[in-house]
């Protein structure tokens, strides 16, 4: 089994492709969202590499290819941001406050957690880019001396994570106008919230792209102040 | 021919972004100057919507199964992670949550002070 995933060129795609519809087929039969498609997705196919013995590496052989469009996807984003120009012209104060008013809270909460749980400085820089999008926050955390991986790791998780909770958290907090939902889940949760926030909605979708390259560019420079602190 | 001149301009879009990646030495990669450079080039009028809308539509729909290769790579690093893997938990939920209110209730600040302010004008 390891052996043919290790030579095939489509059947992690096809293995992930199909656990995602499962998924969704899940939530369209008991109309929840709390079942979210994109964690059963990652859960089974876990489960099914540990089950089967298979490498991450023979899985990724194939399983690359839907990372691979990721880059052409995310160009993308600017079609649907494009379509919402005149609103982000009209909102920029809002939308420009915000996002940095958040990118500055994800490092503050960041660093307050660092001294509670005594990071020493590389943890603390390991996690101090995990709110933006991972290209982003690999380059940062590796010139801060952080560990590249577990940020890599923290910044999927804080995705997955943002992916699920959105809905729930904006309705718990009452936010309920589309532009603040859109910027609330991109700034929290970069590419893989506003995978959400295109599903919730065009605006939203729209705030939260805008999002993920606003909060990276302040937390480029931010992070580089942030980690002087510890 | 639609499809191929869509699919034809986001690949070409993307590769010019990485040839900036390629030149500039800051830590942005180059799926964010490709992003900003599609805008831009939406923006000026140089390329019209309907020469890059299905194609984008298409992979912004299918987008969420993109991360599912990357989220299982967690099973590789979960060695590192282990030791530092409850407080490292902890960090990343609550600063989510505390990020995702506190952008948007800023943003919501805002904006129905602009639309008060508007009314009254």
């Amino acid at each position: 089994m390891n052996e043919f995933f290790a030579s095939s060129t489509t059947i992690g795609v096809v293995i992930s492709l199909i656990f995602y519809y499962f998924g969704m087929w899940l939530k369209a039969k008991f109309k929840s969202s709390l079942i979210n498609p994109l964690l059963i997705s990652i859960a089974l196919t876990m489960v099914f590499l540990l089950l089967f013995r298979i490498d991450y590496a023979s899985y990724n052989n194939s399983g690359k290819y839907l990372s691979y469009l990721l880059t052409p996807a995310t160009v993308s984003l600017a079609i649907p941001l494009y379509m919402e120009i005149e609103r982000m012209k009209k909102n920029i104060k809002a939308i420009l406050i915000s996002i940095f008013v958040g990118s500055i809270t994800s490092m503050t909460v960041i660093l307050i957690f660092a001294l509670i749980f005594h990071f020493d400085h590389a943890q603390y820089v390991t996690f101090l880019p995990k709110s933006i999008t991972t290209a982003i926050g690999m380059s940062i955390s590796e010139e801060l001396g952080g560990v590249v991986p577990i940020t890599v790791a923290a910044i999927i998780v804080t995705g997955i994570f943002g992916n699920i909770s959105a809905e729930g958290v904006l309705k718990a907090a009452n936010i309920t106008d589309p532009i603040a939902k859109g910027l609330a889940i991109g700034t929290s949760a970069h590419a893989i919230g506003t995978a959400k926030a295109m599903e919730i909605g065009e605006v939203e979708g729209a705030m939260s792209s805008l999002s993920i390259v606003t909060a990276g560019i302040i937390t480029v420079i931010g992070a580089n102040l942030w980690a002087m602190f510890l | 021919m639609k499809y191929l001149q869509q699919f034809l301009i986001i690949m070409l879009v993307t590769c010019i972004g990485e040839i900036i990646r390629y030149l500039l030495p800051l830590p942005i990669p180059a799926s964010i100057y490709g992003l900003v450079l599609m805008f831009i080039l939406l923006y000026a009028g140089v390329l019209k919507l309907d020469q890059v809308k299905s194609a984008a539509q298409f992979l912004i729909a299918i987008m969420p199964v993109m991360f599912i290769p990357a989220a299982v790579g967690l099973l590789d690093s979960f060695s590192a992670l282990q030791p530092i893997l409850i407080p490292a938990l902890i960090t990343v939920i609550v600063c989510n949550v505390v990020v995702m209110v506190v952008t948007g209730k800023t943003a919501e600040f805002i904006i129905s002070k602009d639309k008060k302010k508007g009314e009254n004008a």
